[in-house]
C-alpha cells in the first residue's frame, strides 16, 4: 500500500502517533502526474497576462459548452426560483433535507439524463441510483463494498493515475493491472485478462473484480461491444464484479460508437449474472460541473444499492445541488441540444489538435471520445525506457511550458505514449500550444 | 506422507538406520515435494468452464454463483437493531401533523432544530442567489461555481467559518484557517479523523452515554473501535480521569491499542457544558499516555444554559499542553440548522493531520456554489449576531417548557445548557429497573404513546430508563399533547 517501512509514524517533533493511512503516500501526490499541475500553479498561462507561462493540458476539465448553460440557467431561472429560494417549501426542503436515498426528482433526473447519453438503448430505473459527492467518491465507495483488505481490483492499463489512490488508498484493496499495448489499439483480450487474473492468484491474492473506463481514459476511446461481452464473460466464470466507470459517456464524439455495459446487460434477465454490473457516472466531465460534486453509483445488485446508501452518508450530494440540477437535467429539450452540440464541439477541438499534431509529425491513438487525447512521442525519446519518458515530460513541461501527462503515471506498458488535454481551455489558447509543439518539432529536425 | 516407513527401521533396530530408512524415507519425501510442485494449481472450485456459446451462459439459471459483496460490507446492509434507528424508521411510517394527522408519532428522536427557519429563510430570499452566482465583476459567471476548486475548501470559506466559530464560541478563541478543513458534514469530518489518527483494530475510549451514530461513522469503514467509559448520573454523566484511567488500562491487559479519546462538548445526548477543569483534566490525561484527544463541539452554538461553553482550542492554545495532539469537529447542521446543506469542519493543529485530511477531501468536500452561499452566509456578521442570539433565546424558552411539562408529571431531567435535547429520567415509569424494562418503555412510549425518544441503551448508559427527547422542531402547542400523552400512559400502565 506504499508505506515505506522506515517511515517514523509520528513526525516533526510531535510524539503522538497517526495511522498509517495519514503517513502513506498512496495519495500519489508526488508522481510527475501531480508535479506538472505545481509548474503550472506557479506559473499559470494567461492570454492577456502571461502569454509564456505554463498551458495546462494535464486537467480533463470541459470547458467547451458553459456558454449552453449559462445561458439556460439565465433564461429559466429569473429571479433563483429554481434554486429553491423562493417559498417555504423550497428552502425547507433543503436545509433540512439529508437523506441518503437522495432526492426523487433528482434521481429521476440522472436516470433521464443517463439514458438520453445512451440514446434510449439501456433504461435505468432511479431507485438503483445512488448518490456520492463526485465519481471519485463513488469509485472508492464501490471498492470498500466489493472487495476486503489486501483483495484486488484488474484494472486495465494505461488507467487514469487517481485510481492508484482512489481505489486503493483506505480501502487496502490492490490494483491488478490488464497489461494492454498499441498492437490492437489498447483494447483488453481474453489473454490479457487470464494473464493478470493468474498474477493475482500466483500471488495469493483474491480477485474481486474488473474495473474498467467506458469510454477509457487516457484512451480517449470508447470499449468495443465484443470486447464488453467478453468481460462479462469472464467475470461470470471468475464470479467477480465488473465495474463500468462511464463518466466520460456523454463526451463520445458520435453516439452510435458508444456501448455502455448497461446495454448489454438489459438483454440479460438472469440475476446472478446482472447483479455483478455496476455502472460509476458524474455530472463532472459530460455536463463541465465538477465544482458541483455529483457523482453516482448504478447497481443491478439489491445488497450493493443498499449497502452503498447507507455508506454514502460520508459523501451526501447537497440537498441544495439536488435541487438546482433536477429541473435542468429533467428538462428534455434542453439535455438533446446540450448533449448533441457538446458532443460535436468536442469532436471539433479533437479534429483540431490530432490534424495539428500531425502537421509537426506526431502521431495519436485514433480516438472517438473524452476530453483529450493519446500522443506517440516513443520516437523522440533517446531511451525507450520510463526515465527517458520522464526526461522528455521534463523538457516539455520546461522548454515548451506544456504540462502533458506521462504515459508512465497511467501504468502504460509501452513508453513514449502521452495524455494530451484539449477541453479546458479557448480555442486561441489550443492554437498556442499547437504552435509550441509545431516550433519545438521544427528545432529538433534542424539537429 | 507417511512417518511410518521411518519409524520401521528404529522399530527393528537395524544397524543401518540410517542408509537403511532415513535416506530412502527423505527420498520418498522429496519425491512428494517435487511431484507436488508440478501439479498444477487447483483450479478455483466457483469458476466455470469457457463456453464458446455466449447466449447459453448468460442463461445459465442458478448454476451460476451468487456474487458476493467484502465481509466489511456485509453487516451494513443489515437492518439495524439499534432503538435510535428502528425508532427513526417508525416516525416514517406514521408521522404526526398537528393537523392533518393528530395521532401521529411525534418525533423526538432527531436533533435538529426549526426554531430560526423564519430567519433564514428570509436571509436566503434575499441573498442566496446573489451570493451563489456572483463573480468579481458582478456579472453571472458559472465557471466561478462550475470549476475544480481545491477539495479542502475555498480559503475564503475557512476564513469565514475561522471567524464564525470564534464568534459563537464566546469570542476568546480564534481559529487559524490554515488548520482547517471543510468537508460534506459532521459525518465524513468524525470519519476522516478515526482514520488519520487509529488504524485498523485500534480503538478511541469514549465517555458513555454518546450519540448512536457514532458507531456507524468510526465503525462502518476504518475498522476502529469504541471503548465506552461509563459516566454516572451522580457526576451528572460528566466523564472522570479515574473512570478514563480504569478503561485505558482494562484495554490494554484485553491487547486493544487505544488511539485517542473522542468526546462531544456540549454533550450529547446528555447536553453537559464541560468545565475548563474537566477539558484541562481530559489534555492531561491524554499527554500523558501519548494518544489523541477529539472534540466534537458540533452543538457550540446550541449554548442556552449559563455556564459559559469553553472549546477545547482554548484549552490547547493556552500552552500548558502539546497542542498536536488536539482536534476539532464542527458544523452548520445543529447550530445553523441547515444539515441538507452538508458542511462540516475539521480543525486540527497537528499539520500532518490537516494535510491528510485535505487530501481525503477529494471524497467528501462541499459543492462549489454550496460554498459560496456559506461565505456569504457566515460573513454576514450583523445576521449572524442576530440569528445565534435568537436561536439560544428560542431553545431556552423551549428548553424551560419542556422541562416544566415533563416537571409537572413528577418527571425530572439531568442537568443541561446545550445541545437540543434534554436527557429525560423515565425510571419512574419503569416496570423493571433494567435495560429490558427500559426497551419495553421504549417500545410502549412508541406504539401506545406515539413518541419517538431515544433509549440510553442506544446510547451505552448504563443506567436504565433514560432517554433523550429532542425539542427543538416542536411548537408550543406540541408540548401539552406529548405531556398528555406520556401521562396517559402512565395511568394506563399502573392499571
Amino acid at each position: 500500500m506504499g508505506l515505506p517501512l522506515m517511515m517514523e509514524r509520528s513526525s516533526n517533533n510531535n510524539n503522538v502517533e497517526l495511522s498509517r493511512v495519514a503517513v502513506s503516500d498512496t495519495h500519489g501526490e508526488d508522481s510527475p502526474y501531480f508535479a506538472g499541475w505545481k509548474a503550472y500553479d506557479e506559473n499559470p498561462y494567461d492570454e492577456s497576462h502571461n502569454p509564456s507561462g505554463v498551458i495546462q493540458m494535464g486537467l480533463a476539465e470541459n470547458q467547451v459548452s458553459f456558454d449552453l448553460l449559462e445561458t439556460y440557467l439565465e433564461k429559466k431561472n429569473p429571479e433563483g426560483s429554481m434554486w429553491g429560494s423562493k417559498g417555504a417549501p423550497g428552502f425547507r426542503e433543503n436545509a433540512l433535507f439529508q437523506d441518503y436515498h437522495g432526492l426523487k426528482t433528482f434521481r429521476q433526473a440522472m436516470a433521464s439524463f443517463m439514458e438520453q447519453i445512451r440514446g434510449g438503448k439501456a433504461r435505468f430505473d432511479p431507485d438503483r441510483i445512488v448518490l456520492t459527492a463526485g465519481a471519485t467518491a463513488a469509485n472508492e465507495l464501490l471498492t470498500f463494498i466489493l472487495a476486503d483488505p489486501n483483495d484486488a481490483l484488474l484494472v486495465p492499463t494505461p488507467y487514469y493515475p487517481g485510481f492508484d489512490r482512489d481505489l486503493r488508498w483506505r480501502t487496502g484493496v490492490k490494483i491488478v493491472p490488464i497489461h494492454c499495448d498499441s498492437s490492437n489499439h489498447f483494447q483488453i483480450t481474453p489473454e490479457a485478462l487470464d494473464s493478470a487474473y493468474q498474477t493475482a492468484r500466483d500471488a495469493n491474492i483474491r480477485v474481486r473484480g474488473v474495473l474498467i473506463t467506458n469510454p477509457s481514459n487516457p484512451l480517449g476511446a470508447t470499449v468495443q461491444k465484443k470486447v464488453l461481452e467478453d468481460l462479462l464473460d469472464f467475470c461470470v466464470r471468475k464470479n467477480i464484479h465488473l465495474v463500468s466507470d462511464e463518466i466520460y459517456s456523454g463526451s463520445v464524439f458520435h453516439a452510435s460508437e458508444f456501448t455502455s455495459v448497461a446495454e448489454i446487460v438489459e438483454n440479460i434477465d438472469d440475476v446472478s449474472v446482472k447483479e455483478r454490473v455496476h455502472i460509476v457516472y458524474s455530472l463532472s466531465k459530460d455536463l463541465g460541473l465538477p465544482g458541483f460534486r455529483v457523482g453516482t453509483i448504478y447497481s443491478y445488485n439489491d445488497n450493493v444499492v443498499r449497502t452503498a446508501r447507507r455508506m454514502s452518508s460520508f459523501t451526501l450530494v447537497s440537498s441544495q445541488t439536488q435541487h438546482m440540477l433536477a429541473s435542468m437535467l429533467s428538462d428534455e429539450e434542453f439535455t438533446e441540444k446540450y448533449i448533441r452540440i457538446n458532443r460535436e464541439r468536442l469532436r471539433r477541438r479533437y479534429d483540431t489538435i490530432v490534424e495539428g499534431l500531425k502537421k509537426a509529425g506526431i502521431e495519436c491513438l485514433k480516438g472517438n471520445a473524452g476530453l483529450f487525447c493519446w500522443m506517440n512521442l516513443g520516437f523522440l525519446l533517446e531511451k525507450k525506457t520510463k526515465d527517458g519518458e520522464l526526461q522528455l515530460w521534463d523538457v516539455i513541461l520546461k522548454e515548451l511550458k506544456l504540462n502533458i501527462s506521462p504515459g508512465s503515471s497511467c501504468h502504460c506498458s509501452e513508453v513514449g505514449w502521452f495524455r494530451v488535454c484539449f477541453a479546458n481551455m479557448s480555442e486561441n489558447t489550443l492554437e498556442i500550444a499547437l504552435k509550441r509543439i509545431h516550433e519545438f518539432m521544427d528545432r529538433r529536425r534542424r539537429f | 506422507m507417511r512417518l511410518i516407513v521411518p519409524l520401521r527401521g528404529v522399530i527393528q533396530g537395524r544397524g543401518g538406520l540410517f542408509v537403511g530408512s532415513l535416506i530412502p524415507c527423505c527420498l520418498f519425501y522429496f519425491l512428494q515435494l517435487y511431484l507436488k510442485r508440478r501439479r498444477p494449481p487447483p483450479t478455483d472450485p466457483t469458476e466455470l468452464p469457457r463456453t464458446s456459446s455466449r447466449t447459453n451462459l448468460f442463461s445459465r439459471g442458478n448454476s451460476i454463483g451468487r456474487v458476493r459483496v467484502s465481509s466489511r460490507a456485509v453487516p451494513v446492509a443489515k437492518p439495524s437493531d439499534s432503538p435510535y434507528y428502528i425508532g427513526l424508521e417508525r416516525v416514517k411510517t406514521d408521522p404526526y401533523d398537528r393537523i392533518k394527522n393528530t395521532d401521529g408519532i411525534i418525533q423526538l428522536g432527531l436533533a435538529e432544530s426549526t426554531l430560526c427557519f423564519d430567519l433564514l429563510q428570509r436571509w436566503m430570499s434575499e441573498n442566496l442567489m446573489e451570493s451563489m452566482m456572483q463573480s468579481d465583476d458582478g456579472e453571472f459567471d458559472i465557471s466561478s461555481i462550475a470549476m475544480y476548486k481545491p477539495f479542502e475548501g475555498l480559503l475564503e470559506l475557512r476564513v469565514a467559518f475561522a471567524d464564525f466559530m470564534s464568534r459563537i464560541m464566546g469570542g476568546n478563541v480564534s481559529f487559524d484557517p490554515s488548520n482547517m478543513v471543510i468537508t460534506a458534514g459532521g459525518t465524513p469530518a468524525i470519519e476522516v479523523l478515526a482514520f488519520c489518527l487509529a488504524d485498523h483494530g485500534n480503538a478511541f475510549l469514549i465517555p458513555t452515554p454518546y450519540y448512536p451514530g457514532f458507531d456507524r461513522d468510526i465503525k462502518f469503514r476504518t475498522g476502529v473501535e469504541l471503548i465506552p467509559v461509563h459516566c454516572r448520573s451522580s457526576d451528572n454523566f460528566t466523564v472522570t480521569v479515574s473512570a478514563l484511567e480504569q478503561a485505558l488500562n482494562q484495554a490494554r491487559k484485553r491487547g486493544s491499542k487505544v488511539s485517542g479519546i473522542l468526546f462531544s462538548n456540549p454533550s450529547n445526548p446528555v447536553g453537559n457544558i464541560l468545565s475548563r477543569e474537566t477539558l484541562q483534566d481530559i489534555l492531561r490525561f491524554a499527554q500523558e499516555k501519548n494518544i489523541h484527544v477529539i472534540s466534537d463541539e458540533i452543538f457550540a452554538g446550541s449554548v442556552y444554559g449559563d455556564k459559559e461553553f469553553v472549546s477545547m482550542a482554548e484549552i490547547a492554545g493556552s500552552g500548558e499542553f502539546d497542542k498536536s495532539r488536539v482536534h476539532i469537529i464542527y458544523g452548520l447542521s445543529k447550530d445553523l440548522s441547515i444539515p441538507g446543506f452538508r458542511a462540516g469542519v475539521i480543525y486540527s493543529f497537528h499539520e500532518d493531520v490537516v494535510n491528510a485530511a485535505k487530501k481525503l477531501m477529494r471524497f467528501s468536500s462541499v459543492p462549489v456554489p454550496v460554498q459560496r452561499i456559506l461565505i456569504s452566509l457566515l460573513s454576514d456578521v450583523r445576521f449572524i449576531e442576530e440569528y445565534m442570539t435568537a436561536h439560544r433565546q428560542r431553545i431556552r424558552d423551549k428548553h424551560i417548557r419542556f422541562v416544566e411539562g415533563l416537571k409537572q408529571l413528577g418527571i425530572p431531567c439531568a442537568e443541561s445548557g446545550g445541545g437540543l435535547y434534554c436527557w429525560v429520567d423515565m425510571s419512574s415509569l419503569l416496570t423493571s429497573y433494567s435495560e429490558k424494562g427500559e426497551l419495553e418503555l421504549f417500545e410502549k412510549l412508541l406504539t401506545v404513546a406515539k413518541i419517538n425518544a431515544t433509549p440510553g441503551t442506544a446510547c451505552y448508559c448504563i443506567e436504565p430508563g433514560w432517554f433523550r427527547c429532542c425539542f427543538t422542531a416542536l411548537a408550543d402547542e406540541d408540548i401539552p399533547v406529548i405531556m398528555e400523552r406520556i401521562r396517559q400512559l402512565r395511568e394506563s400502565s399502573r392499571s
